[in-house]
């Protein structure tokens, strides 16, 4: 009970420190360059706390229950016995199915949870006064980091160019680009870089990591990388489809209210 | 009192259905894939409810302190009107939060140990530290140019697709000249960067300014400064990689 507390005590100690500068640079500028006294200044110092009491819980969580088991599972879905490889032979992608889904649902599931996208998408659905939907925006995002992370596992499988894929994919988010709704072009970018963060980034570090260990001719050092790339960039596509898809089911303007 | 415990029950329950994805998918995929007993299920439980707990505060804390905070210091930048303090503001949020951020912080440390191995840096300590500074203040300065080069847009109404299609053919035209070893590295840290604290921040000030300067438009202007931070570190790790 110490023990854990102590630990937890510890956690929070280390949410604070990474927060310090962020506090640092705002305090400074708003004495310094605003010198406006913060409106509801007791309320937003209430927030803050919620804010690291919220974060340090969520990692001690994490740390308790969701990332062991999810190691545990990289490591034991992607060794060879599990898979009934032989380790001295070169396996076809195929053996390694379970770890595409793996990934597809781990991706899916993750995203939904992120903090960060869940921040996002509050904001969109308040300034677009409820015409993006913050849960379909976030169930668009998880499919997209889900497809993502199944291609980037198939990548590390058969050991292709990340380039490659890195290239065609940003050839297909600059077509969207061109016929997507312009409203969500600016929050579809976005939603790239807020889906790898506090859940996501160690559950699939341990994903690519074990899975380049494991597959014969693979470098971890090399191919374990690249994962969080694609965790990226398919949301990008995700959203942009979903919104067109929208549209055309809306014909006429898109995300028009109900 | 009572109305307030009901309505953080409520939020309780919320961030409960956020997790059930997570639930599902570990307990299928270890009981009837794997076929393993679950390890520690006392741990998994209180883990769990140290999670839904946290996803609670952190959503009431966002909502009271750091959405009305960046709005209200995009609001006082924009009636100020001084452009230097708005860009030195946004380049010191982009460089400050992501010089301390652990991810970054764990990847830099992986990466030179990779370099090492490569013989690209010398099998020292040190020499190994020092790269992983320099790819630390090499992400940090490229995030905070990266919302510097966001604020300007909002402020212009430079159109959004343009810049970012055009960061996206400097990162193909980079990977090309850049060393094999550095790209898969470069490619991820773009996602690293953005962590739980600086996105809402950044979210909130984009959104702001959109909404305080005339003719913007919060929703097609107001995102797109994570787009930015997410982009740049890939150029820049590249070209550090070429550096060194």
């Amino acid at each position: 009970m110490i023990e854990s507390l102590n630990h937890f005590a510890k956690t929070l100690l280390t949410t604070c420190r990474d927060v310090l500068p962020i506090a640092g640079i705002i305090i400074g500028f708003q004495l310094l360059v605003i010198r406006r006294p913060l409106p509801h200044p007791k309320k937003m110092l209430i927030g803050f706390l919620y804010l690291l009491l919220g974060i340090a819980f969520f990692l001690e969580g994490l740390n308790l229950a969701l990332f062991p088991l999810g190691n545990l599972m990289a490591d034991q879905l992607t060794s060879p016995e599990f898979l009934g490889i032989d380790p001295h032979q070169s396996p076809s992608w195929v053996s390694y199915l379970w770890v595409y889904v793996f990934a597809a649902c781990i991706g899916f599931a993750t995203a939904l949870a992120e903090p960060s996208l869940l921040a996002v998408a509050i904001k969109a659905e308040e300034i677009s006064a409820g015409a993006i939907n913050a849960l379909g925006l976030r169930l668009a995002v998880s499919s997209g980091v889900a497809f993502g992370l199944a291609l980037g596992t198939f990548r590390i499988v058969t050991g292709t160019e990340l380039y490659l894929y890195i290239s065609i994919s940003y050839l297909i988010v600059i077509i969207q680009t061109l016929f997507a709704p312009k409203m969500i072009i600016g929050l579809a970018y976005d939603s790239g870089g807020v889906t790898t963060s506090t859940v996501t980034v160690p559950l699939v570090t341990a994903l690519g990591l074990g899975l380049a260990a494991n597959v014969p001719g693979r470098n971890p050092l090399l191919d374990g990388f690249g994962l969080i790339a694609f965790a990226c960039l398919f949301p990008i596509i995700a959203v942009l489809g979903y919104a067109k898809l929208a549209e055309w089911r809306s014909t006429g303007s898109p995300f028009s209210k109900h | 009192m009572f109305i307030l415990m009901n309505l953080f029950i409520k939020q309780l329950f919320r961030s409960f259905l956020n997790l059930v994805p997570i639930l599902a998918v570990v307990l299928f995929f270890q009981i009837l894939i794997v076929q393993q007993p679950i390890p520690e299920v006392a741990d998994l439980i209180t883990g769990t409810f140290f999670v839904i707990l946290g996803l609670t505060l952190f959503t009431q804390g966002l909502e009271q302190s750091l959405f009305p905070l960046g709005e209200s210091m995009a609001y006082a930048f924009a009636r100020k009107g001084n452009l230097f303090w708005l860009l030195t503001f946004a380049f010191c949020l982009g460089f400050g939060t992501t010089i301390a951020e652990p991810a970054l912080i764990a990847v830099a440390n992986e990466a030179a140990s990779i370099a090492a191995k490569g013989d690209i840096i010398e099998k020292t300590a040190v020499a190994q530290e020092n790269y992983a500074l320099g790819l630390r203040l090499t992400v940090a300065l490229s995030v905070g140019i990266a919302i510097v080069i966001g604020v300007l847009r909002i402020i212009r109404g430079w159109p959004l697709p343009y810049l970012i299609i055009g960061g996206y053919c400097g990162v193909i035209t980079m990977s090309f000249f850049a060393p094999s070893e550095i790209i898969g590295l470069a490619f991820d840290s773009g996602g690293v960067t953005t962590s739980t604290i600086t996105v809402p921040l950044v979210t909130a000030l984009g959104v702001g300014l959109a909404t305080s300067i005339k003719g913007r438009n919060p929703v097609t202007d107001g995102f797109g400064l994570i787009a930015f931070a997410s982009l740049t570190p890939m150029i820049f790790v590249m070209a550090y990689g070429m550096l060194i």
